[in-house]
Order: structure tokens, then C-alpha cells, then sequence
């Protein structure tokens, strides 16, 4: 079939295997299909990997099967064809507020350990430990709905990462903020994985927010999602708008995704 | 509160101005402070009755709880369970309990045990309809956070479910403790020799109408003042289902 033919040559994107040679991967996505049961096809031949300690941000057009994606690598879902392979575990912070309302900001962080089996006490007394680390102690013992969404998404950024899983799936953790906010909220997550570095896949339909974060940029086409480019991103961190290399990888980006041309 | 108060004692000022204005018959209808003095009078005679039918409507309530509880729980796990039983819970309210209570009580004596199987029966349906929905109506983002967490059912259950249930819960609660008291006085005039409902249904008889009004406000302000308990355990337990304004940014 030439169609599928044309469909692997995409995903073999000539920096693939580059990326993968320079460390060892903690997520292989290997031509995965996964069709829905009306009939959607929402990803299709899609091939990705994300090297340990990577940052990859997933962009595309709105429903092209992104957060389909982090389901697959999360086992959430499992691929109709090809297959998902894992070095550790994965943990999913889905889109929108998740924050339980009835647990404190410090119990909503310890969430992660607790389900992973630590105990009450100690699960507490760590994420006590981590939220004050990552500049959160002031709000350790508010309820979310005394927080502001920054906060929010922050400390659901938080009980992520402090769950222990090897890879992070954010799907779209700061998209419901305002500019302003978001932008802290970007700063404050360059500093948190510069600190507790991390291998993250994270979904976004901000292309600003994926030149700025991520090490790689994975752009999908429109459904059925595959890749359409692969975009390194070799700036310094912390990044800023302005940064030549951040306007560049923009540019590209909308470039790959036929925003501009 | 206040205006709760205001509209008892309109009401009482107009049923007094009525009864005094009107020739009304006293055993028909009794004054406020005809009743109230019934009240003083057969205080002991109140509170000796009052306890017993207290008794039946915590327990009884306690009872409904539980099974209550226990049966949204089961009918959330299993979903054939669910399809299966839902029918006869439904057709269980339709029993018409002012005819099967006589039979309770001839089959299960004059006791206690009656009493709370009709109370129970009446009060269990309010608390598993919400409960159950509240189960099942968990926010899919928290779902898909513990799926992503790789939660067990049991700590779903433990940590979103559950607490995104108890406020149903209390809801079904309250409309229970409204129905409980009816239930309890309609157990005790199928077949009782103490109760408030027994006492209620011997004194109109006996010409001691303002006694009746004095039960029937002992129980009112039993089951106000369970209400308002339940509310106030509500506020502490489950206090994200009330936030209080101006909190949210």
C-alpha cells in the first residue's frame, strides 16, 4: 500500500534516531493505529521516542489525537496496531482543574504516593517537604478552592511528579490559564525539572509554550494524528519569547503545522 | 432562621385569633396555648413516648444508612447487579405500608422489630438513589487522574468516589429523617402500646385533641432538630459541597 509506505517514511524522521542514540529511551511509540468504536480514526502510523531525561512537547490541531496519545503511553488505552514500549512507569496528569476538592493542597500532592502505596504519615510529611521545595509551602495547607488556577495547575504539576513515575504525561497543564499566569507557571516548571529532572511528554496546543519548555517538538498533522516534523529545540534554559532560537522554533513549528508559511 | 421563626409565630398569632374569634369546638380544634398547656401538663406522659419513638426513627435510620449504603456500594460495582435489583428497589416502594404494617406486626410482634423494618424500609430508597448517581457521576477527569495514577478500584473508590458521594449521601439523608418520623407514627398506630404515634392515636378518641398537637409538635421539633444536626455534621464532613462565597478567586 503506498499510502502506508509514505505514512512510515514520516515517521522515520531522519532525527529520530539521532535523539535515540544520545540517550536511551524511556517511551517507544512504534506505528500505533487506534481507531475508536464509531469509526474516528484518531492516531495512525504514529512513531515517536522520548529519551530518558527528554522533554517532548506533542503539538497539532485541536482533536488530532493528542490526548489519545498520552492514553496509549499511559495504558489507558491500548493501540489497535503497533505498539507502545516502556522503560519504567508512566503517570497521566489529565487535562483540566483535577485538583479533589475536599483534600487539602499537600494531601491533593501526595495523592501519587499514596496510591502507590506509601503510608498516610509519610506520604503527607514528603509532600509537605516537596511543595515547600518547590516554592509552594505557603499554600500547603489551603483547599484548592482557596487557590488561583496558577496554583492549581502548580501543585497538580507537583503531586505528578512527586508520584515517582520515570515518565510524566502532562496533557496540557497550563491551558486554561491566562497569559500572564501561564507564562509564571512555564518559569516555575523550567525551574522545577531543572531541579527534579524528569522525562516528560507533554501535550500543548501552545506552540509558544513548546518552544519554551521543551528539548524536541513533535508536530501531528489533522486526524488521523502522525508526525508530521520532529523539531529540535537547542536553546538554553530559561528560555524567553524573545530568544532568537525560541522565535525560530516558533516560526518552524507553524511552519510544519501550515499555520504560516 | 429568623424568618423560620417570624412565619411559626404568625402562624401561631393567626390560629389563636381564629380559635378565640370562632366557636370552634376545642376538640376539634385546640388553641396554641390550649395545647401548650396540654403539653406542660402531660409532659411526662410526652417524654416517656417521646423516647420510644425516638428509639424506632434512629435506629430505624441507622439501619436504612447501612443497607442503604451498602446496596448504592454493590449496585456501583456491579453493573449486572445494578440493572438487576434497580426494578425492585423501585417496586419495593410501591409496598403500601399503611396496609403491611398491621401484618408486621402480627408476624413480627408488638416490639421494636416492626417498627424499624417499616422505618427502614421508607428511609433506605431516599439514600441509595443519590448515592448511587453520586457514585456513578464522578467527574471523568478524576477518573481519568487515578487511571493515570494507576489507582486500584478499591482507591478510586477510597479517594475520589467516596468523598464525591457524601454530600448525595447527606441529601438522602434529610429527606429520609423528614420521612422517618411518618413512618414511625404509622408503625406504632398499625400495632403499639406506647410511642407517640400510640399516643396520638388514643388521645383523639379520647377527646385529648390538644394532647395529639402536643405529640405532633414534640415530633416536629425532634425531626427540625435532627435535620439541623445533620446539616451541622454535614458542614464539617463534607464541607466542599457548601463552599462558602467570596472563597473562589
Amino acid at each position: 500500500m503506498p499510502a502506508k509506505g509514505a505514512m512510515k517514511s514520516l515517521t522515520r524522521a531522519p532525527s529520530v534516531p539521532a535523539i535515540a542514540t544520545l540517550s536511551p529511551a524511556s517511551v517507544v511509540v512504534d506505528s500505533v493505529r487506534r481507531e475508536f468504536p464509531d469509526g474516528t480514526v484518531a492516531l495512525d502510523g504514529l512513531s515517536l521516542r522520548v529519551g530518558r531525561g527528554e522533554l517532548v512537547a506533542v503539538v497539532g490541531p485541536s482533536g488530532c489525537g493528542k490526548s489519545t496519545l498520552l492514553d496509549l503511553v499511559c495504558g489507558l488505552q491500548t493501540p489497535d496496531a503497533g505498539r507502545v514500549d516502556l522503560t519504567g512507569r508512566t503517570v497521566l496528569m489529565p487535562q483540566g482543574d483535577t485538583l479533589l476538592p475536599w483534600a487539602s493542597a499537600t494531601d491533593n500532592a501526595a495523592l501519587g504516593l499514596r496510591v502507590a502505596g506509601t503510608g498516610a504519615k509519610q506520604a503527607r510529611a514528603r509532600a509537605r517537604t516537596e511543595l515547600a521545595a518547590l516554592g509552594l509551602a505557603e499554600f500547603a495547607d489551603a483547599k484548592p478552592a482557596a487557590l488561583s488556577g496558577g496554583m492549581r495547575q502548580r501543585i497538580a504539576v507537583a503531586r505528578t511528579l512527586l508520584s515517582g513515575a520515570d515518565v510524566a504525561c502532562l496533557d496540557e497543564p497550563f491551558g486554561a490559564l491566562d497569559a500572564i499566569t501561564r507564562a509564571d507557571a512555564q518559569r516555575w516548571l523550567t525551574d522545577t525539572l531543572a531541579a527534579r529532572p524528569r522525562t516528560v511528554l507533554l501535550v500543548t496546543h501552545d506552540t509558544e509554550e513548546a518552544a519554551l519548555l521543551a528539548d524536541r517538538i513533535v508536530v501531528l498533522s489533522p486526524r488521523p494524528g502522525r508526525v508530521l516534523e520532529q523539531i529540535p529545540v537547542d536553546e538554553s534554559r530559561p528560555r524567553s519569547v524573545s530568544d532568537p532560537g525560541v522565535v525560530a522554533v516558533r516560526a518552524a513549528v507553524l511552519r510544519a503545522l501550515g499555520v504560516v508559511r | 432562621m429568623i424568618l423560620a421563626a417570624l412565619i411559626v409565630v404568625a402562624f401561631l398569632g393567626g390560629w389563636q385569633a381564629y380559635t378565640a374569634l370562632s366557636s370552634i369546638d376545642e376538640f376539634l380544634l385546640p388553641s396554641p396555648t390550649d395545647v401548650a398547656a396540654a403539653a406542660w401538663g402531660d409532659r411526662g406522659l410526652l417524654w416517656d413516648n417521646f423516647t420510644v419513638t425516638a428509639r424506632e426513627m434512629g435506629i430505624g435510620l441507622l439501619i436504612a444508612v447501612v443497607i442503604g449504603v451498602g446496596l448504592a456500594l454493590i449496585l456501583h460495582r456491579w453493573s449486572t447487579v445494578r440493572r438487576g435489583v434497580y426494578p425492585l428497589l423501585v417496586a419495593s416502594q410501591t409496598v403500601p405500608i399503611v396496609l403491611v404494617a398491621p401484618l408486621l406486626a402480627a408476624w413480627l410482634g408488638y416490639d421494636l422489630t416492626p417498627k424499624l423494618v417499616v422505618v427502614a424500609l421508607v428511609c433506605f430508597f431516599p439514600i441509595v438513589v443519590p448515592t448511587l448517581d453520586a457514585l456513578s457521576g464522578v467527574d471523568a477527569g478524576r477518573i481519568k487522574l487515578m487511571a493515570g495514577l494507576g489507582a486500584t478500584r478499591w482507591q478510586r473508590l477510597r479517594y475520589v468516589e467516596a468523598p464525591s458521594a457524601l454530600p448525595a449521601l447527606f441529601t438522602g439523608l434529610r429527606l429520609s429523617i423528614a420521612i422517618a418520623a411518618i413512618a414511625a407514627v404509622l408503625a406504632e398506630t398499625a400495632g403499639s402500646d406506647e410511642g407517640l404515634g400510640h399516643l396520638m392515636a388514643q388521645s383523639i378518641p379520647q377527646l385529648e385533641t390538644a394532647r395529639a398537637f402536643a405529640a405532633i409538635i414534640v415530633l416536629a421539633g425532634f425531626s427540625v432538630l435532627l435535620y439541623a444536626s445533620l446539616s451541622l455534621a454535614e458542614r464539617r464532613l463534607a464541607p466542599w459541597a457548601h463552599p462558602s462565597k467570596g472563597l473562589k478567586t
